[in-house]
């Protein structure tokens, strides 16, 4: 990258208003941070749902929420942290960095870009307000199935409209992705050498475009059925309520690995910077990530065995579960590989990045027992369930997200951040979040279902455990917002490679690189292409 | 929760750290693991579940234990130098190949368990259950019993919001019936199971299973409990409200005790069908009152007040202070497109003419009118 370049650029930034920078731009950096802030935001607004459910669950009996509001906690907790926090926070990250990655000079469609994320606020407004309306949000689960969705009171077309206009926003964020690294890569970019994070988001990418209008579709005829006489899920009109279920997991399976896809990429760049070592089996990797999405499409009745399917179809798709094993595991040893006879540092990007590794580990063994059709009999909608989905979903994809926000902020701050409340926020986090969802395991296993608001007294123990946990990881999320703020407004100034062994195009830029980066293609290298 | 016992339990999280020394701060933390149950499958389930367990966690500690030496011993810190090596042909048909093998290994024990989950050929019983909102319905096809089973009235007047009763002086808080369904024991009892609104899920788990109750549609599952004893479950799938407050109690007696207790159930069912007389005033009323309680008050509350924007009050409803004939169509036949279901088919006559009688002249509603149970059998 040449430094004449950059320096061509800044004679000829326009500096525009805060308004105009802010709701009308189409600079991808800036729509990045608008992704991430609007991430962190609804970070705790989820998470304020959280504690509500811990805290009514610390104690048998009810002590603070009617079982309704309980409900719709935890229906909106769901809700939120999914469409509100990860999708939006792996769409900022790839907005940041894509461009950067593979030197282009902005996203592919900037105007769709703005739009993609000014739909997000709207979706949720019509989401969250639910709450203030007569009969209450809605409280039938994330997972809306029939015929107890169609209970919902008012709420029940602004979730609907919430859901379509969340899913209008990923898909234009797919396509977006799409034609960008398709169109807009650094000549020498070649496939094969792009980032990991890059190809793990062009695989995410297609998944969105192929399950979303899956998921529109359910939620459309879930509209009909309640406004306009339709019976697509009505036994007595010659639906079937089941079908709901089939059509929600199409998209509902596609849709954890659109979680967990982008955070297996940014794992895959901090890991090989911090261990001095290129990443292990690049070519593996990306064929593991392209499998793990196509089988996907194939795997969904595992969350829903005990609805009575024939044996046949039980014994598919246990198999077809149980097989995604292999190109997880071939991930997760790529990276231990990467990993041995490195020269390891240990900063907070790393801490959380090994934490993930390690943790979503512990939620793949229990993901892989919930697959076995006649133990899922018994594990199916417990606190089993709730522990797997957290360890996958909060120490998996939040951790990742923790990783790569540390990895990348003095990258886009131009600051280093604190290490120290870092590294407080790392220990804090991973020893407090195992204290909330490990115990979470032996209630499930000793009979506690999932979505109860109150229970037996023998859950005591553990729920206060889970409880207590609960309280820290939550309170502990506040250092990161410290930390967040204070790089943002100063510290240590960061080089513009950063870490001593990040290796990619977006780290031959200056910290924090300027508005227009890349405006001439630039020459793409051994050294800078993927590690 | 009372103070006293809210500080003991306190006391006790307090203590989690010290569990490995002393046994006795073991109590209420030893619930760990899945309970082997008391059929033959569970047993199945039992073994299945702790043989991946166990394989899990063999990989789990090579897994982690490579790792934990690269983090001690591959350290810049220690003077490690990174090598640069980033392929190994090798090493990657190995880790794909082993986990196959150890995939397969699982898969061929749990295919025999669910092939034998399946087969409920053979059986020498039924009983139907069907799920409503929030109750059970067991009906003991061929044998003409059937009746419903809700949550007991201890458990269900400390479960109010802030009722300041204390759950743990309640005999099994929210897993106690008022009538749990009984069964015998070493036969193979096929449970069919459907809902009359939403999906629910019926769940034992002595038993090795749940399954849901799906409205339209019938799903079997079969048991053979080897021994006699109460079994306690719970509704699984989330079916509104009061989905945490529907309890499973199921009773498993020696063959010829299930055989007296069918005979003394059927006979208080035929007692209740003959109840086809005028009932006075305090009858009906003392009758509605337990009948709201068990199926109105969940939604409408025992003060009849409803809950705003989502169950109507019934101390100032135009159907109240109505005709008492469109009063009792709302209770027979339910309101489509609410959560005001059909009753017509879980309550006789007497009850419904019994629970109308007490919605028109309870909490100040003072219409005086009463109706009999003919009334609402015309009405039918």
């Amino acid at each position: 990258m040449s430094e004449a370049a950059i320096h061509h650029d800044d004679h000829h930034e326009h500096h525009p208003g805060f308004i105009q920078r802010w709701f009308f731009g189409t600079n991808h950096k800036d729509i990045g941070t608008l992704y991430l802030l609007f991430s962190l935001v609804m970070f705790f607004i989820g998470g304020a749902m959280a504690m509500v459910i811990r805290l009514e669950l610390f104690q048998p009996g009810l002590q603070f929420v009617d079982p309704q509001f309980f409900n719709s906690m935890t229906t909106m907790h769901a809700l939120v942290m999914i469409f509100g926090v990860v999708m939006p926070a792996a769409v900022g990250f790839a907005n940041w960095m894509i461009p950067m990655m593979i030197g282009a000079p902005d996203m592919a469609l900037p105007r769709l870009n703005n739009w993609s994320f000014w739909i997000l606020p709207f979706a949720f407004t019509l989401l969250l307000v639910t709450l203030f309306l007569p009969g209450g949000g809605p409280a039938g689960g994330w997972t809306m199935y029939p015929p107890l969705m169609l209970q919902t009171g008012d709420a029940f077309p602004f979730v609907i409209f919430a859901v379509h206009f969340l899913g209008f926003s990923s898909v234009m964020g797919a396509i977006n992705i799409i034609a960008t690294v398709f169109n807009m890569r650094a000549p020498g970019m070649t496939f094969m050498k792009l980032p990991l994070f890059v190809w793990a988001w062009i695989i995410t990418a297609f998944l969105l475009i192929a399950s979303i209008p899956v998921l529109a579709g359910a939620v459309t005829m879930l509209l009909t059925d309640k406004y306009f006489g339709t019976s697509f899920f009505d036994a007595a009109g010659g639906g079937d309520p089941v079908m709901f279920q089939h059509i929600f997991w199409f998209f509902g399976h596609p849709e954890v690995y659109i979680l967990i896809l982008p955070a297996f990429g940014i794992v895959s760049q901090v890991i090989p910077t911090f261990s001095r070592k290129p990443l292990f089996g690049y070519e593996s990797m990306v064929y593991a990530t392209a499998a793990i999405a196509f089988m996907s499409f194939f795997v969904w009745a595992h969350h829903m065995f005990t609805v009575g399917m024939p044996l046949a179809g039980e014994l598919f798709f246990m198999y077809a579960t149980m097989s995604i094993a292999v190109p997880t595991g071939v991930k997760i040893f790529n990276w231990l590989a990467t990993m041995w006879r490195g020269s390891l540092t240990f900063e907070t990007p790393m801490l959380f990045a090994v934490a993930f590794v390690l943790l979503f580990s512990i939620g793949g063994f229990s993901g892989l027992m919930l697959g076995i059709t006649p133990a899922d009999f018994q594990y199916h909608d417990t606190y089993f369930v709730v522990a797997h989905f957290h360890y996958v979903l909060v120490t998996g994809a939040v951790f990742a997200l923790f990783a790569g926000a540390y990895y990348w902020l003095p990258k886009w701050t131009g600051h280093m951040y604190n290490e120290t409340l870092g590294k407080w926020h790392f220990w804090l986090s991973t020893i407090s979040v195992n204290v909330l969802f490990f115990p979470q395991h032996f209630l499930g296993l000793a009979g506690m279902p999932r979505r109860i608001p109150d229970y037996a007294v023998q859950f005591t123990e553990w729920n206060m455990v889970s409880s207590i946990g609960g309280f820290v990881f939550g309170l502990s999320q506040l250092l990161f917002v410290v930390v967040v703020i204070q790089c943002i407004r100063g510290g240590a100034k960061a080089t513009n490679q950063v870490w001593e062994g990040a290796h990619g195009l977006e780290w031959t830029l200056p910290s924090p690189p300027p508005a227009h980066t890349f405006t001439t293609p630039p020459k793409v290298t051994d050294s800078v292409a993927h590690s | 929760m009372s103070i006293k016992s809210l500080s003991d339990r306190l006391a006790r999280v307090a203590v989690l750290p010290l569990l490995l020394l002393s046994s006795a701060a073991m109590a209420g933390y030893e619930q760990l693991n899945m309970t082997q149950g008391v059929t033959p499958l569970s047993k199945d389930i039992y073994d299945l579940h702790m043989i991946i367990m166990w394989i899990c966690v063999a990989i789990g500690v090579v897994v982690f234990g490579i790792m934990f030496w690269s983090i001690f011993y591959h350290r810049k810190s220690r003077g490690a130098v990174a090598s640069q090596f980033h392929h190994s042909t090798k090493a990657e048909i190995a880790w794909t190949i082993i986990p196959i093998l150890i995939l397969v290994g699982m898969a061929i024990p749990a295919t025999k368990v669910l092939i034998a989950m399946e087969n409920t050929g053979d059986s020498e019983m039924s009983i139907k259950v069907t799920g409503y909102q929030w109750k059970w319905e067991y009906d003991y096809i061929d044998e003409g019993v059937s009746f419903f089973s809700t949550l007991d009235s201890a458990s269900n007047q400390a479960r109010q919001l802030r009722a300041g009763l204390d759950p743990n002086e309640v005999p099994n808080y929210l897993l106690d019936v008022d009538n749990p369904v009984v069964v015998p024991v070493d036969t193979k009892i096929r449970f069919l199971t459907t809902a009359n609104d939403v999906i629910h899920a019926w769940w034992v788990p002595d038993l090795g299973w749940k399954r849901d109750a799906i409205p339209g549609f019938i799903n079997e599952s079969w048991a053979v409990i080897e021994e006699p004893g109460t079994y306690r479950g719970q509704c699984a799938e989330l079916c509104g409200r009061d989905h945490g407050f529907m309890p499973i109690v199921l009773v498993a007696k020696e063959k010829d005790e299930y055989e007296k207790w069918l005979a003394e159930k059927k006979a208080e069912q035929e007692k209740t069908a003959e109840a086809d007389r005028e009932w006075s005033m305090d009858e009906l009323m003392a009758k509605g009152e337990e009948v709201y309680g068990t199926n109105c008050a969940a939604c409408h509350q025992a003060n009849g007040e409803g809950v705003e924007g989502a169950f109507p009050s019934l101390t100032e409803s135009d159907i109240i202070f109505g005709p008492k004939e469109d009063h009792v169509d709302v209770v027979l036949h339910g309101v489509d497109g609410t959560t005001m279901a059909a009753f017509g088919d879980q309550l006789s006559d007497a009850e419904i003419a019994a629970v109308v009688t007490y919605e028109r002249n309870a909490w100040g509603n003072e219409m005086g009118d009463m109706v009999q149970p003919s009334e609402v059998n015309d009405l039918r």
